[in-house]
């Protein structure tokens, strides 16, 4: 008998295709295990009569089923973006990111908590409650994807996709122990996923490890009609299968590996590039003379796009309503005041702020052109790098609680995974081993369209760091 | 720096009603932020072409071919009230 649990998704989808496992015991296993799922890491589990049909003969991805993070419309299936204001919606349709999926064989699984509309670090913003950390329940386990993270951490899903905006993939990924891949942007269709920031949200992956990210990213990408912003990948990556780093260069940016980063995180970062260099790649150091600005701009940008995306939640065509006054201005007004979370009303607030008459060029103007100035340093760097490194959050996962106080302070958690999508790149974070006993993230990035490049460049380290994920799935 | 009449304006135009606690807290923790913010001001940005797009998109636009779309009861299913014609609201008017 296969320990189920300890296999990858790949791993169990080949057990599958080969008789050793049959597709009905993976669906019931993990159907079981999201249903038990004592860490709020799920909103909605698949019901015991809801056995998906058998997947089309070769289908790629093998029955093994996916936890979904909430904000992706899935049809007929409560899709609530971790906030009251569309608490209960069933949308009629379903993402692409979603179907696609489903068509190659990984059906839907469950629905993942998250911090409301994407708005987070800790997934403490959430309308449901946080979730919590598997490796230590008293801590968040980052967001805004969190709940992907926890569940794909704690064995409750074989795999898990969510969103990346400003590191929501990446940064739980890190602080749960497990494989964040935030893609190009616009190599996954954004149609269908309940909109944040438009020139930066990115759909991406949560997975045991990088040959399961590279398999299901593979099924998730290409250009749809239905979201003008998305592109053919020129080279869909296939399976990584690098065992050495010879001749690739890596770039450490002085900016975002020093100060701010916790002293243990620096020490596994520290051991991760040695071992880099032992399996052949050469490191030095480079400038991102803007990264330092980049969470302003970030800061700027991202909530300026949400405020005027989330004007759509106004009481009138789904969702909650509070008549307010009774006029329809008081309407819109009150529904919103008793529908948003503080954070959002702070993102909405702010961006409204910067768009605001008077100061859209002192604030917005300015941070898209300190965007472009970001851009242009990965540009100069991956003319010497092919990627570029660093932690992927500054500090281990961190007490709940601890910063919902000071929302500057959680922003600071966005450090090191905020630049990449300003410039639209792809970036991976892996495990990388433990500081205090909890999980570090080590960050890969390159170029628009080098997932394929960079998932080897990940697989290589990820054999040669070895990380054990089993306590968290006790 | 923003002060409590200017976060009164913004939340009129973002639509939001705040009671006084919250406009107090807004002006706080949004000082906070944009003080943090306001670094980019330091910077030399002349010249600097603003991020419109940040991957290269071409022939983007799809063929002009009508295909099927939402009913209308699947459109007014989720909202709050609907009439047999579309969304009700009070009448802007009143």
């Amino acid at each position: 008998m296969t320990d189920l649990l300890e296999l990858t998704a790949a791993a169990a989808g080949r057990a599958v295709a080969t008789g050793d496992l049959a597709r009905s015991e993976v669906w019931e296993a993990y159907r079981a295990r999201a249903a038990a799922d004592e860490l709020n890491a799920f909103t909605w589990v698949a019901g015991a009569d809801d056995a998906p049909p058998a997947p089309a003969a070769g289908a790629p991805l093998g029955g093994i089923p996916v936890a979904v993070k909430d904000l992706f419309c899935t049809r007929g299936v409560p899709s609530q973006a971790g906030s009251r204001i569309i608490e209960g919606y069933r949308p009629p349709y379903t993402a692409t990111a979603v179907q696609r999926l489903a068509d190659a064989g990984a059906p839907l699984l469950g629905k993942t908590n998250q911090d409301e509309f994407a708005m987070g670090s800790s997934n403490e913003n959430s309308a449901y409650g946080p979730v919590l950390n598997p490796w230590d329940r008293t801590r968040v386990p980052g967001g805004s994807s969190g709940g992907s993270a926890a569940a794909v951490a704690a064995g409750l899903a074989p795999w898990a996709i969510g969103t990346d905006t400003g590191g929501s993939v990446r940064q739980p990924a890190a602080l749960c122990g497990i494989v964040g891949l935030k893609p190009t942007y616009g190599s996954v269709s954004r149609y269908g996923m309940i909109a944040f920031a438009s020139s930066l949200d990115q759909a991406g992956t949560l997975t045991r490890d990088v040959t399961d990210a590279a398999l299901l990213y593979r099924h998730m990408t290409g250009r749809d009609p239905r979201d003008a912003t998305s592109l053919e990948h020129p080279e869909p990556p296939g399976l990584p299968t690098a065992e050495r780093l010879d001749g690739i260069r890596l770039g450490v940016p002085e900016e975002l590996s020093g100060e701010g980063i916790e002293p243990g995180v620096r020490e596994t970062f520290r051991q991760t590039i040695a071992l880099a260099e032992g399996l052949g790649a050469s490191v030095d150091t480079c400038r991102l003379p803007h990264a330092p600005h980049a969470l302003s701009a970030y800061y700027l940008i991202a909530p300026a796009e949400a405020s005027s995306n989330l004007a759509r939640f106004d009481g009138v065509r789904y969702g909650l309503r509070a008549e307010g006054s009774g006029t329809l201005e008081d309407l819109y007004g009150a529904t919103r005041a008793a529908g948003f979370g503080a954070e959002v009303k702070r993102r909405i607030m702010l961006g409204t702020y910067a768009l605001s008459s008077g100061y859209y060029d002192a604030y917005y103007g300015r941070a898209q052109r300190v965007r472009t100035r970001i851009a242009e340093d990965f540009r100069a760097a991956f003319a010497q790098f092919d990627f570029v490194v660093t932690p992927t959050s500054p500090s281990v996962a961190f007490a709940l609680g601890a910063r919902t106080e000071d929302p500057l302070a959680m922003y600071l958690s966005d450090l090191c995974t905020v630049p990449m999508p300003l410039a639209g790149i792809p970036a991976i974070s892996i495990p990388n081993g433990l500081s205090e006993g909890l999980p570090t993230g080590f960050q890969i990035a390159g170029p628009a369209f080098s997932e394929g490049r960079m998932l080897d460049a990940a697989f290589a380290l990820e054999q040669a760091i070895g990380f054990d994920g089993s306590p968290a799935r006790a | 720096m923003i002060d409590r009449d200017d976060v009164l304006h913004v939340a009129r135009l973002a639509r939001l009603n705040l009671d006084d606690g919250e406009v107090d807290r807004m002006t706080r923790d949004l000082g906070d932020v944009l003080e943090h913010i306001e670094r980019i001001s330091e910077l030399d940005l002349e010249g600097v072409e603003p991020t419109t797009h940040v991957v290269e998109v071409s022939g983007a636009l799809r063929p002009d071919e009508p295909t099927p779309s939402l009913t209308r009861e699947e459109a007014l299913a989720g909202a709050p009230e609907a009439g047999a014609d579309g969304f009700v609201v009070p009448s802007p008017g009143a």
